[in-house]
């Protein structure tokens, strides 16, 4: 009969408008500050430094410097200077580590990148500042996190971080047996 | 010292207070005035910010939201919030305009939509202004809007509010004919133009003065027109003309936010778009409250005698609640459709009106004739009901399928694979 599609689509509508009290599903809204937020463990969001001891962050961090993040992040969006001891030799690790979170685009692909496993995905995401210059660029002190961090956010993912890096240490890398030609 | 009755406490306070005015004619009849037209100006606003609360929590559960819900409980200080921010906001005016056009338009839109409210019965005695041609004064009033809002579209020398303006005079103009010819027939049958006696007519007397309880309360429903076939039909017909009068959803072409813009509304802000706003509003209140009138018994409902009371139209609950109770649902019903319809193209949109509506509602005309003169049995229609349900039925079906036009072919695509 005709207009029964009509009588069919208020139904939905009046189901979906009842339902909405009864049925979490037809009601998903979450409301962000009371009622928590909706970072699950596959939230990837901006990069972070790791470290390893929880009391000595700058002596512990997994970073050496070697800019390889800095040269294949697509937007480039980190800098890194790295640390020069008093003789002038590298330190192998960064004096400058800054990465410009408005131009972040969360690509991931610094991660893929590091051979150290130094560098990975935070789930955070309340970054909002009133200073949008010096507030968004986020410093070397403000980007480096623990490994029990690290455990917290992405617990599969940092164990096999774990287990990759405890077979490294096992096995050293092998000694070049003929000097470079 | 009459026993008090609930269903005509305000009507006995007012001529109570008027008593103190015999001496003063002049005065009495201003007071008079006063006290029928402030209710109704202090009354529809409110009418108005609840439905815009209720419109806007509805709308958002029908879309698996919340609402508002940070004014207050439920948010139910939001229309407050809104018309706040509405009285803040600057008033544009574009240089180029016909300013007193611009000016004058949302008044002549909110000055009739609260002037047809005053030919209402909202309750037995209570009616602003009763007046003898009451249906065809709240058409006449109702079709000034069709020049308001072409007075938006027009001044604003905008080409959005020029188009909205223009699909509005086409569109008001359009679904006036089925509106009013679905309410003569209500007038035909009941002889009358007066909307008191259209009312008085759903009512069984004999029923409503017995002494039993059911057969009181039955007698206030089963006399609707609604529940005739042409009543039916007529409400139906009604409701949807109603919609496409007051630009409602699936109707609301005139400011097509999709296609241009907000149509008549472009160049309006501040005070004057929430002039616009609850001028909509207020009328679409008030061709509720005819249909209500018309059709769904005006201001009787389930309803019984105070046991104190031998007055044998004394009402327990006042009318006016039972009024307000079908005004609010037919509204809710229109927030329920404006969530469930997409917007109309604008040549279906007066195909329907013309092709469909129109000659439904003639056909409805002539079915009304039929159950007048049918013969019936103890007073029931037995031959007028069933032949009238079906012939309004069979209309229904045969203009519906004559309206569908030529089966168009299966694309066949070329090029594509």
């Amino acid at each position: 009969m005709l207009g029964i599609g009509i009588l069919k689509g208020m139904a939905i509508t009046a189901k979906n408008f009842f339902g909405s009290f009864v049925n979490k599903r037809l009601l998903p809204t979450l409301q962000y500050p009371e009622a928590g937020n909706s970072v699950t463990l596959f939230s990837r969001n901006i990069p972070f430094l790791v470290y390893d001891n929880d009391e000595d962050p700058l002596g512990t961090m997994r970073c050496v410097a070697c800019k390889i993040c800095e040269k294949e992040c697509p937007p480039q969006c980190i800098y890194i200077v790295m640390e020069k001891d008093a003789n002038g030799k590298p330190a192998k690790r960064p004096k400058v580590f800054d990465i410009d979170i408005s131009v972040c685009m969360g690509c991931q692909i610094c991660v893929e990148v590091c051979p150290f496993e130094s560098i990975k995905m935070d789930s955070t995401f309340e970054l909002s500042t009133p200073d949008r210059f010096e507030g968004l660029l986020l410093k070397r002190e403000h980007l480096l996190k623990s490994n029990t961090y690290f455990h917290k956010i992405h617990p599969d993912e940092a164990q096999e971080v774990d287990d990759r890096l405890a077979a490294k240490q096992k096995k050293p890398a092998p000694t070049p047996s003929t000097p470079a030609a | 010292m009459t026993p008090i009755n609930p269903d005509q406490l305000i009507v006995q306070l007012t001529q109570w207070a008027l008593s103190f005015l015999d001496s003063y004619p002049l005065v009495a009849v201003l007071v008079a005035i006063l006290l029928s037209t402030v209710p109704l100006v202090a009354v529809f606003p409110i009418c108005f910010a609840i439905t815009t609360w209720l419109e806007r929590k509805g709308l958002a559960r029908i879309q698996n939201r919340i609402g508002p819900n940070r004014t207050g409980f439920l948010g139910m200080l939001q229309p407050i919030a809104d018309g706040i921010k509405m009285l803040l906001k600057e008033d544009i005016v574009p240089k180029t305009s016909d300013r007193l056009a611009h000016f004058l338009a949302p008044v002549v839109l909110m000055v009739p939509a609260f002037t047809i409210l005053s030919v209402l019965p909202f309750n037995r005695n209570m009616i602003p202004a009763a007046v003898d041609t009451g249906v065809i004064l709240f058409f006449a009033l109702g079709s000034v809007s069709t020049l308001a809002v072409f007075m938006a579209g027009w001044s604003s020398r905008n080409k959005y509010s020029l188009l909205g303006g223009m699909r509005a005079i086409a569109q008001m103009v359009s679904y006036e004919l089925p509106l009013v010819l679905s309410g003569v027939t209500v007038i035909m049958m009941t002889g009358s133009l007066d909307t008191t006696k259209i009312v008085a007519q759903q009512q069984l007397s004999e029923w409503i003065q017995s002494s039993n309880a059911g057969l009181q309360c039955l007698g206030q429903i089963i006399g609707w027109n609604v529940f005739t076939p042409w009543g039916f039909a007529g409400f139906l017909i009604f409701f949807v003309a109603s919609l496409a009068e007051i630009n409602r959803c699936p109707f609301d072409l005139p400011e097509a936010d999709s296609e241009i813009v907000a149509g008549h509304l472009t160049e309006y802000s501040g005070f004057k778009y929430a002039l616009f706003f609850m001028s909509e509003y207020v009328s679409a209140f008030a061709i509720n409250g005819l249909s209500t009138t018309l059709f769904l018994g005006g201001w009787s409902g389930p309803n019984i005698r105070p046991p104190w009371s031998d007055d044998p139209n004394a009402l327990l609950i006042p009318g006016f609640v039972w009024f307000f109770a079908k005004m609010f649902a037919l509204m809710l019903v229109m927030i329920w459709i404006r969530g469930t319809l997409p917007r109309l193209r604008v040549d279906h949109l007066m195909g329907f009106a013309w092709k469909f509506l129109l000659p439904l509602a003639i056909m409805n005309i002539f079915v009304g004739g039929f159950y007048y003169y049918a013969p019936r049995w103890h007073g029931i229609p037995v031959v007028g009901w069933p032949i009238g349900f079906l012939v309004m039925y069979l209309s229904y079906e045969c203009i519906g399928r004559l309206n569908r036009g030529p089966k168009t072919a299966q694309r066949v695509y070329h090029y594509a694979s």
